[in-house]
Protein backbone atom coordinates (compact mmCIF):
# COMPACT_ATOMS: atom_id res chain seq x y z
CA UNK A 1 0.00 0.00 0.00
CA UNK A 2 1.29 3.45 -0.88
CA UNK A 3 1.29 5.85 2.01
CA UNK A 4 1.47 9.57 1.34
CA UNK A 5 3.33 11.38 4.05
CA UNK A 6 2.22 14.61 5.63
CA UNK A 7 4.43 17.70 5.44
CA UNK A 8 5.09 17.27 9.14
CA UNK A 9 6.43 13.75 8.59
CA UNK A 10 8.54 14.87 5.64
CA UNK A 11 10.01 17.99 7.19
CA UNK A 12 10.40 17.26 10.91
CA UNK A 13 13.79 15.51 10.67
CA UNK A 14 15.29 17.96 8.13
CA UNK A 15 14.15 20.83 10.36
CA UNK A 16 15.61 19.27 13.51
CA UNK A 17 18.90 18.61 11.69
CA UNK A 18 19.06 22.21 10.46
CA UNK A 19 18.40 23.60 13.94
CA UNK A 20 20.92 21.30 15.62
CA UNK A 21 23.53 22.20 12.96
CA UNK A 22 22.86 25.90 13.45
CA UNK A 23 23.37 25.44 17.20
CA UNK A 24 26.65 23.65 16.50
CA UNK A 25 27.85 26.33 14.11
CA UNK A 26 27.18 29.17 16.56
CA UNK A 27 28.00 27.73 19.97
CA UNK A 28 31.78 27.51 19.42
CA UNK A 29 31.68 31.17 18.39
CA UNK A 30 30.04 32.16 21.66
CA UNK A 31 32.48 30.57 24.07
CA UNK A 32 35.20 28.00 24.72
CA UNK A 33 35.29 24.67 26.58
CA UNK A 34 31.65 23.68 27.19
CA UNK A 35 30.56 25.71 24.15
CA UNK A 36 33.12 23.94 21.98
CA UNK A 37 31.93 20.52 23.23
CA UNK A 38 28.32 21.47 22.51
CA UNK A 39 29.36 22.49 19.01
CA UNK A 40 31.12 19.15 18.40
CA UNK A 41 28.13 17.15 19.61
CA UNK A 42 25.64 19.20 17.61
CA UNK A 43 27.61 19.02 14.36
CA UNK A 44 28.20 15.29 14.87
CA UNK A 45 24.41 14.72 15.03
CA UNK A 46 23.85 14.91 11.24
CA UNK A 47 26.73 12.47 10.76
CA UNK A 48 25.18 10.08 13.28
CA UNK A 49 21.83 10.27 11.47
CA UNK A 50 23.52 9.47 8.16
CA UNK A 51 25.42 6.58 9.76
CA UNK A 52 22.28 5.16 11.33
CA UNK A 53 20.29 5.20 8.09
CA UNK A 54 23.15 3.71 6.07
CA UNK A 55 23.45 0.84 8.54
CA UNK A 56 19.67 0.25 8.83
CA UNK A 57 18.36 -0.34 5.30
CA UNK A 58 14.56 -0.57 4.94
CA UNK A 59 12.97 -4.05 4.88
CA UNK A 60 10.52 -5.14 2.23
CA UNK B 1 2.40 20.25 -0.07
CA UNK B 2 0.79 23.27 -1.59
CA UNK B 3 3.39 23.72 -4.31
CA UNK B 4 1.75 23.53 -7.72
CA UNK B 5 3.54 21.34 -10.27
CA UNK B 6 4.43 24.37 -12.39
CA UNK B 7 6.05 26.04 -9.42
CA UNK B 8 7.88 22.84 -8.65
CA UNK B 9 9.13 22.59 -12.20
CA UNK B 10 10.69 26.03 -11.75
CA UNK B 11 12.57 24.88 -8.65
CA UNK B 12 13.65 21.64 -10.30
CA UNK B 13 15.04 23.47 -13.35
CA UNK B 14 16.72 25.97 -11.02
CA UNK B 15 18.26 23.11 -9.01
CA UNK B 16 19.49 21.38 -12.16
CA UNK B 17 21.07 24.38 -13.84
CA UNK B 18 22.59 26.10 -10.82
CA UNK B 19 24.12 22.74 -9.87
CA UNK B 20 25.39 21.95 -13.35
CA UNK B 21 27.11 25.29 -13.71
CA UNK B 22 28.82 25.30 -10.33
CA UNK B 23 29.52 21.60 -9.66
CA UNK B 24 33.00 21.31 -11.21
CA UNK B 25 34.19 24.46 -9.44
CA UNK B 26 32.58 23.34 -6.19
CA UNK B 27 34.39 20.01 -6.47
CA UNK B 28 37.65 21.90 -6.87
CA UNK B 29 36.79 24.08 -3.86
CA UNK B 30 35.88 21.05 -1.71
CA UNK B 31 39.01 19.12 -2.73
CA UNK B 32 41.42 22.03 -2.17
CA UNK B 33 39.51 23.10 0.94
CA UNK B 34 39.96 19.73 2.61
CA UNK B 35 43.72 20.07 3.30
CA UNK B 36 43.26 23.80 3.95
CA UNK B 37 41.12 22.97 7.00
CA UNK B 38 44.33 21.60 8.51
CA UNK B 39 46.66 24.18 6.96
CA UNK B 40 48.26 25.09 10.28
CA UNK B 41 48.99 21.50 11.30
CA UNK B 42 50.27 20.72 7.80
CA UNK B 43 52.46 23.84 7.80
CA UNK B 44 54.07 22.65 11.05
CA UNK B 45 54.56 19.16 9.55
CA UNK B 46 56.09 20.61 6.39
CA UNK B 47 58.44 22.80 8.41
CA UNK B 48 56.92 26.08 7.18
CA UNK B 49 55.68 26.88 10.67
CA UNK B 50 57.15 25.91 14.03
CA UNK B 51 55.57 25.49 17.44
CA UNK B 52 57.01 28.21 19.66
CA UNK B 53 59.03 26.96 22.65
CA UNK B 54 56.82 25.97 25.59
CA UNK B 55 58.88 27.62 28.29
CA UNK B 56 60.43 30.97 27.71
CA UNK B 57 62.30 33.35 29.98
CA UNK B 58 59.87 36.26 29.72
CA UNK B 59 61.34 39.70 29.28
CA UNK B 60 59.89 42.99 28.11
CA UNK B 61 59.56 42.99 24.33
CA UNK B 62 60.51 46.07 22.36
CA UNK B 63 58.63 45.99 19.06
CA UNK B 64 61.11 48.44 17.53
CA UNK B 65 63.87 45.89 18.09
CA UNK B 66 61.72 43.17 16.51
CA UNK B 67 61.30 45.40 13.46
CA UNK B 68 65.02 46.26 13.41
CA UNK B 69 65.87 42.55 13.51
CA UNK B 70 63.54 41.84 10.57
CA UNK B 71 65.03 44.74 8.59
CA UNK B 72 68.53 43.47 9.30
CA UNK B 73 67.53 40.12 7.80
CA UNK B 74 66.26 41.78 4.61
CA UNK B 75 67.87 45.21 4.37
CA UNK B 76 66.40 46.00 0.93
CA UNK B 77 62.78 45.43 2.10
CA UNK B 78 60.32 47.24 4.34
CA UNK B 79 58.08 46.01 7.16
CA UNK B 80 54.36 46.06 6.28
CA UNK B 81 52.53 44.35 9.13
CA UNK B 82 53.03 42.81 12.54
CA UNK B 83 50.41 40.21 13.35
CA UNK B 84 49.88 38.41 16.66
CA UNK B 85 48.63 34.83 16.25
CA UNK B 86 45.35 33.99 18.02
CA UNK B 87 46.27 30.49 19.17
CA UNK B 88 50.04 30.57 19.57
CA UNK B 89 52.51 33.03 21.07
CA UNK B 90 53.82 34.25 17.72
CA UNK B 91 54.36 37.70 16.27
CA UNK B 92 54.52 37.46 12.48
CA UNK B 93 56.41 40.28 10.79
CA UNK B 94 55.45 40.55 7.13
CA UNK B 95 57.75 42.35 4.70
CA UNK B 96 57.45 43.63 1.15
CA UNK B 97 59.76 45.10 -1.48
CA UNK B 98 58.05 48.35 -0.52
CA UNK B 99 55.76 49.14 2.41
CA UNK B 100 52.78 49.56 0.04
CA UNK B 101 53.63 46.48 -2.08
CA UNK B 102 50.80 43.99 -2.26
CA UNK B 103 53.07 40.94 -2.50
CA UNK B 104 54.89 39.71 0.59
CA UNK B 105 58.61 39.13 0.24
CA UNK B 106 59.24 37.49 3.62
CA UNK B 107 57.60 36.54 6.91
CA UNK B 108 59.61 36.30 10.13
CA UNK B 109 58.21 34.85 13.35
CA UNK B 110 59.10 36.21 16.79
CA UNK B 111 58.18 35.16 20.30
CA UNK B 112 55.97 37.85 21.91
CA UNK B 113 57.13 36.75 25.36
CA UNK B 114 60.83 37.30 24.76
CA UNK B 115 61.17 39.09 21.43
CA UNK B 116 63.41 36.24 20.21
CA UNK B 117 63.47 35.30 16.54
CA UNK B 118 61.73 31.91 16.05
CA UNK B 119 61.50 31.10 12.37
CA UNK B 120 61.66 32.32 8.80
CA UNK B 121 58.34 31.32 7.27
CA UNK B 122 58.48 30.72 3.51
CA UNK B 123 56.06 32.84 1.48
CA UNK B 124 54.49 32.16 -1.93
CA UNK B 125 55.96 28.69 -2.33
CA UNK B 126 55.08 25.06 -1.74
CA UNK B 127 52.11 22.81 -2.42
CA UNK B 128 49.89 24.34 0.29
CA UNK B 129 50.38 27.76 -1.28
CA UNK B 130 49.23 26.43 -4.68
CA UNK B 131 46.17 24.80 -3.06
CA UNK B 132 45.34 28.03 -1.25
CA UNK B 133 45.65 30.09 -4.44
CA UNK B 134 43.51 27.62 -6.41
CA UNK B 135 40.90 27.77 -3.66
CA UNK B 136 40.96 31.56 -3.38
CA UNK B 137 41.31 32.77 -6.97
CA UNK B 138 42.01 29.91 -9.45
CA UNK B 139 45.47 31.49 -9.87
CA UNK B 140 43.70 34.38 -11.62
CA UNK B 141 43.80 37.22 -9.07
CA UNK B 142 40.75 39.28 -8.12
CA UNK B 143 38.69 38.29 -11.22
CA UNK B 144 39.26 34.64 -10.26
CA UNK B 145 38.10 35.34 -6.71
CA UNK B 146 34.95 37.11 -7.86
CA UNK B 147 34.23 34.31 -10.32
CA UNK B 148 34.48 31.75 -7.52
CA UNK B 149 32.18 34.00 -5.48
CA UNK B 150 29.59 33.77 -8.26
CA UNK B 151 29.98 29.98 -8.32
CA UNK B 152 29.49 29.94 -4.55
CA UNK B 153 26.31 31.99 -4.90
CA UNK B 154 25.03 29.48 -7.48
CA UNK B 155 25.87 26.69 -5.04
CA UNK B 156 23.79 28.34 -2.31
CA UNK B 157 20.91 28.71 -4.79
CA UNK B 158 21.32 25.07 -5.77
CA UNK B 159 21.12 23.94 -2.13
CA UNK B 160 18.04 26.05 -1.45
CA UNK B 161 16.25 24.84 -4.59
CA UNK B 162 17.36 21.31 -3.71
CA UNK B 163 15.53 21.60 -0.39
CA UNK B 164 12.35 22.69 -2.20
CA UNK B 165 12.37 19.71 -4.58
CA UNK B 166 13.28 17.33 -1.74
CA UNK B 167 9.73 17.43 -0.33
CA UNK B 168 7.84 15.84 -3.24
CA UNK B 169 10.45 13.06 -3.47
CA UNK B 170 9.82 12.06 0.08
CA UNK B 171 5.99 11.90 -0.07
CA UNK B 172 6.09 8.12 -0.26
CA UNK B 173 9.31 7.35 1.59
CA UNK B 174 10.14 7.42 5.27
CA UNK B 175 12.93 9.87 6.15
CA UNK B 176 16.39 8.53 5.42
CA UNK B 177 15.33 5.65 3.18
CA UNK B 178 18.18 4.25 1.09
CA UNK B 179 17.00 1.59 -1.37
CA UNK B 180 20.00 -0.66 -1.91
CA UNK B 181 18.06 -3.35 -3.78
CA UNK B 182 16.71 -1.30 -6.68
CA UNK B 183 18.59 0.24 -9.58
CA UNK B 184 21.92 1.95 -8.94
CA UNK B 185 20.30 5.21 -9.92
CA UNK B 186 17.69 4.82 -7.23
CA UNK B 187 20.35 4.11 -4.61
CA UNK B 188 22.30 7.20 -5.59
CA UNK B 189 19.13 9.29 -5.67
CA UNK B 190 18.34 8.22 -2.10
CA UNK B 191 21.92 8.89 -0.98
CA UNK B 192 21.89 12.31 -2.67
CA UNK B 193 18.67 13.17 -0.82
CA UNK B 194 19.78 11.86 2.59
CA UNK B 195 23.32 13.29 2.56
CA UNK B 196 22.11 16.57 1.09
CA UNK B 197 19.15 17.27 3.35
CA UNK B 198 20.95 16.41 6.58
CA UNK B 199 23.93 18.70 5.88
CA UNK B 200 21.94 21.63 4.43
CA UNK B 201 22.62 24.11 7.23
CA UNK B 202 26.37 23.49 7.19
CA UNK B 203 26.58 23.63 3.38
CA UNK B 204 24.62 26.90 3.16
CA UNK B 205 26.70 28.44 5.96
CA UNK B 206 30.08 27.50 4.50
CA UNK B 207 28.89 28.41 1.00
CA UNK B 208 27.47 31.80 1.94
CA UNK B 209 30.42 32.76 4.17
CA UNK B 210 32.73 31.71 1.32
CA UNK B 211 30.90 34.10 -0.99
CA UNK B 212 31.28 36.90 1.58
CA UNK B 213 35.01 36.11 1.82
CA UNK B 214 35.41 36.56 -1.94
CA UNK B 215 34.31 40.18 -1.42
CA UNK B 216 37.10 40.85 1.10
CA UNK B 217 39.21 43.03 -1.17
CA UNK B 218 36.34 45.19 -2.51
CA UNK B 219 34.97 45.60 1.04
CA UNK B 220 38.36 46.62 2.42
CA UNK B 221 38.73 49.05 -0.49
CA UNK B 222 35.41 50.67 0.46
CA UNK B 223 36.58 51.03 4.06
CA UNK B 224 39.89 52.56 2.92
CA UNK B 225 38.17 55.04 0.62
CA UNK B 226 35.52 56.09 3.15
CA UNK B 227 36.31 55.55 6.84
CA UNK B 228 40.11 55.46 6.70
CA UNK B 229 40.15 58.45 4.33
CA UNK B 230 37.85 60.30 6.77
CA UNK B 231 40.02 59.54 9.79
CA UNK B 232 43.21 60.65 8.01
CA UNK B 233 41.62 63.55 6.12
CA UNK B 234 43.61 66.28 7.92
CA UNK B 235 46.88 64.58 6.96
CA UNK B 236 46.15 64.05 3.29
CA UNK B 237 48.14 66.98 1.89
CA UNK B 238 51.13 66.57 4.19
CA UNK B 239 54.43 65.47 2.67
CA UNK B 240 55.36 61.80 3.05
CA UNK B 241 57.14 60.88 6.26
CA UNK B 242 60.91 60.76 6.18
CA UNK B 243 61.14 58.96 9.50
CA UNK B 244 58.62 57.35 11.81
CA UNK B 245 58.38 57.39 15.58
CA UNK B 246 58.68 54.35 17.85
CA UNK B 247 56.07 51.67 17.12
CA UNK B 248 56.45 50.50 20.70
CA UNK B 249 55.40 53.87 22.07
CA UNK B 250 52.60 54.09 19.50
CA UNK B 251 51.40 50.70 20.76
CA UNK B 252 51.38 52.16 24.28
CA UNK B 253 49.07 54.96 23.05
CA UNK B 254 46.76 52.44 21.41
CA UNK B 255 46.59 50.23 24.54
CA UNK B 256 45.80 53.27 26.69
CA UNK B 257 43.01 54.25 24.30
CA UNK B 258 41.47 50.74 24.40
CA UNK B 259 42.54 49.14 27.69
CA UNK B 260 40.06 46.27 27.32
CA UNK B 261 41.31 45.22 23.90
CA UNK B 262 44.49 43.56 22.71
CA UNK B 263 46.57 44.31 19.66
CA UNK B 264 46.06 41.79 16.87
CA UNK B 265 47.57 43.53 13.83
CA UNK B 266 49.82 46.55 13.43
CA UNK B 267 49.80 48.15 9.98
CA UNK B 268 52.85 50.31 9.36
CA UNK B 269 52.59 53.84 7.94
CA UNK B 270 52.41 53.67 4.15
CA UNK B 271 50.39 50.46 3.99
CA UNK B 272 46.90 50.87 2.51
CA UNK B 273 45.46 49.93 5.93
CA UNK B 274 47.09 52.79 7.82
CA UNK B 275 47.46 55.67 5.39
CA UNK B 276 50.76 57.51 4.98
CA UNK B 277 51.06 59.21 8.36
CA UNK B 278 49.72 56.75 10.91
CA UNK B 279 50.21 53.46 12.59
CA UNK B 280 46.98 51.46 12.50
CA UNK B 281 46.43 49.11 15.41
CA UNK B 282 43.67 46.58 14.79
CA UNK B 283 42.55 45.53 18.26
CA UNK B 284 40.57 42.50 19.31
CA UNK B 285 38.41 41.45 22.25
CA UNK B 286 38.79 38.34 24.39
CA UNK B 287 35.79 36.11 23.70
CA UNK B 288 35.77 33.67 20.75
CA UNK B 289 33.47 36.07 18.90
CA UNK B 290 35.06 39.42 19.79
CA UNK B 291 38.59 38.09 19.22
CA UNK B 292 37.62 37.93 15.55
CA UNK B 293 36.21 41.46 15.47
CA UNK B 294 38.82 44.16 15.05
CA UNK B 295 38.72 47.80 16.10
CA UNK B 296 41.03 50.13 14.20
CA UNK B 297 42.98 52.58 16.38
CA UNK B 298 45.04 55.15 14.50
CA UNK B 299 48.11 56.73 16.10
CA UNK B 300 50.00 59.60 14.50
CA UNK B 301 53.37 58.24 13.36
CA UNK B 302 55.18 61.50 14.15
CA UNK B 303 53.59 62.85 17.32
CA UNK B 304 52.40 59.49 18.73
CA UNK B 305 49.04 61.08 19.55
CA UNK B 306 45.79 59.19 19.26
CA UNK B 307 44.04 60.16 16.02
CA UNK B 308 40.96 57.92 16.01
CA UNK B 309 39.45 54.77 17.46
CA UNK B 310 36.22 53.53 15.98
CA UNK B 311 34.26 50.39 15.31
CA UNK B 312 34.48 48.56 12.02
CA UNK B 313 31.49 49.21 9.74
CA UNK B 314 28.87 46.46 9.51
CA UNK B 315 30.19 45.03 6.25
CA UNK B 316 33.68 44.44 7.67
CA UNK B 317 32.21 42.90 10.83
CA UNK B 318 30.19 40.60 8.62
CA UNK B 319 33.40 39.70 6.76
CA UNK B 320 35.33 39.07 9.98
CA UNK B 321 32.60 36.89 11.48
CA UNK B 322 32.19 34.97 8.24
CA UNK B 323 35.86 33.96 8.26
CA UNK B 324 35.75 31.42 11.13
CA UNK B 325 32.40 30.12 9.87
CA UNK B 326 34.04 29.36 6.53
CA UNK B 327 37.40 28.06 7.82
CA UNK B 328 36.05 25.98 10.76
CA UNK B 329 39.02 27.06 12.87
CA UNK B 330 37.13 28.24 15.94
CA UNK B 331 36.53 25.07 17.94
CA UNK B 332 39.76 23.11 18.15
CA UNK B 333 40.75 19.92 16.34
CA UNK B 334 37.38 18.11 16.75
CA UNK B 335 35.63 20.93 14.86
CA UNK B 336 38.24 20.75 12.09
CA UNK B 337 37.67 16.99 11.77
CA UNK B 338 33.88 17.53 11.58
CA UNK B 339 34.51 20.21 8.96
CA UNK B 340 36.54 17.73 6.91
CA UNK B 341 33.88 15.00 7.15
CA UNK B 342 31.11 17.44 6.17
CA UNK B 343 33.30 18.56 3.27
CA UNK B 344 33.63 14.93 2.12
CA UNK B 345 29.86 14.48 2.38
CA UNK B 346 29.39 17.58 0.22
CA UNK B 347 31.72 16.02 -2.35
CA UNK B 348 29.51 12.89 -2.30
CA UNK B 349 26.37 15.03 -2.82
CA UNK B 350 28.00 16.86 -5.75
CA UNK B 351 29.23 13.65 -7.39
CA UNK B 352 25.92 11.83 -6.94
CA UNK B 353 24.07 14.83 -8.35
CA UNK B 354 26.31 14.78 -11.40
CA UNK B 355 25.81 11.01 -11.77
CA UNK B 356 22.01 11.33 -11.54
CA UNK B 357 21.94 14.02 -14.22
CA UNK B 358 24.19 11.93 -16.49
CA UNK B 359 22.13 8.74 -16.10
CA UNK B 360 18.91 10.61 -16.75
CA UNK B 361 20.35 11.92 -19.99
CA UNK B 362 21.28 8.37 -21.03
CA UNK B 363 17.94 6.85 -20.18
CA UNK B 364 15.03 9.28 -20.23
CA UNK B 365 12.52 6.45 -19.77
CA UNK B 366 13.82 5.66 -16.32
CA UNK B 367 12.96 9.14 -15.24
CA UNK B 368 12.32 8.72 -11.57
CA UNK B 369 12.19 12.42 -11.01
CA UNK B 370 9.24 13.04 -13.29
CA UNK B 371 7.50 10.04 -11.74
CA UNK B 372 7.98 11.44 -8.29
CA UNK B 373 6.12 14.59 -9.29
CA UNK B 374 3.08 12.96 -10.84
CA UNK B 375 0.65 12.17 -8.09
Amino acid sequence: MIVTRTPREIWSMPLIMAMVSALGLTSALLGDDVWDCLSWLALAAPLAVIGWHLSHPPHH
Amino acid sequence: MSIVPNGLRFWYVLHKWTSLICTLFLLLLCLTGLPLVFHEELAVMLGDLVEPPVRVEPKPVDLDRVIADALARRPADQVKFLMLDLDHPIWQVTMGAHVAAQANSAAFLYDPRSGEFIHHRPVNQGLMNVLLKLHVDLLAGLPGTLFLGAMGALFVLSVVSGVVVYGPFMRRLPFGTVRWDGSRRLTWLDLHNLLGIVTVAWAVTVGATGVINTLARPLLAIWQKTELAEMTHAWRSRPPLTSIASVDRAAHTARQAEPNLEIRIIAMPGTPFAGNHHFAFFMRGNTPLTERLLRPVLVDATTLELTASRDMPWYLRLLLVSQPLHFGDYGGMPLKILWAILDLITIAVLMSGLYLWWKKREDPLANEIEQAWSR
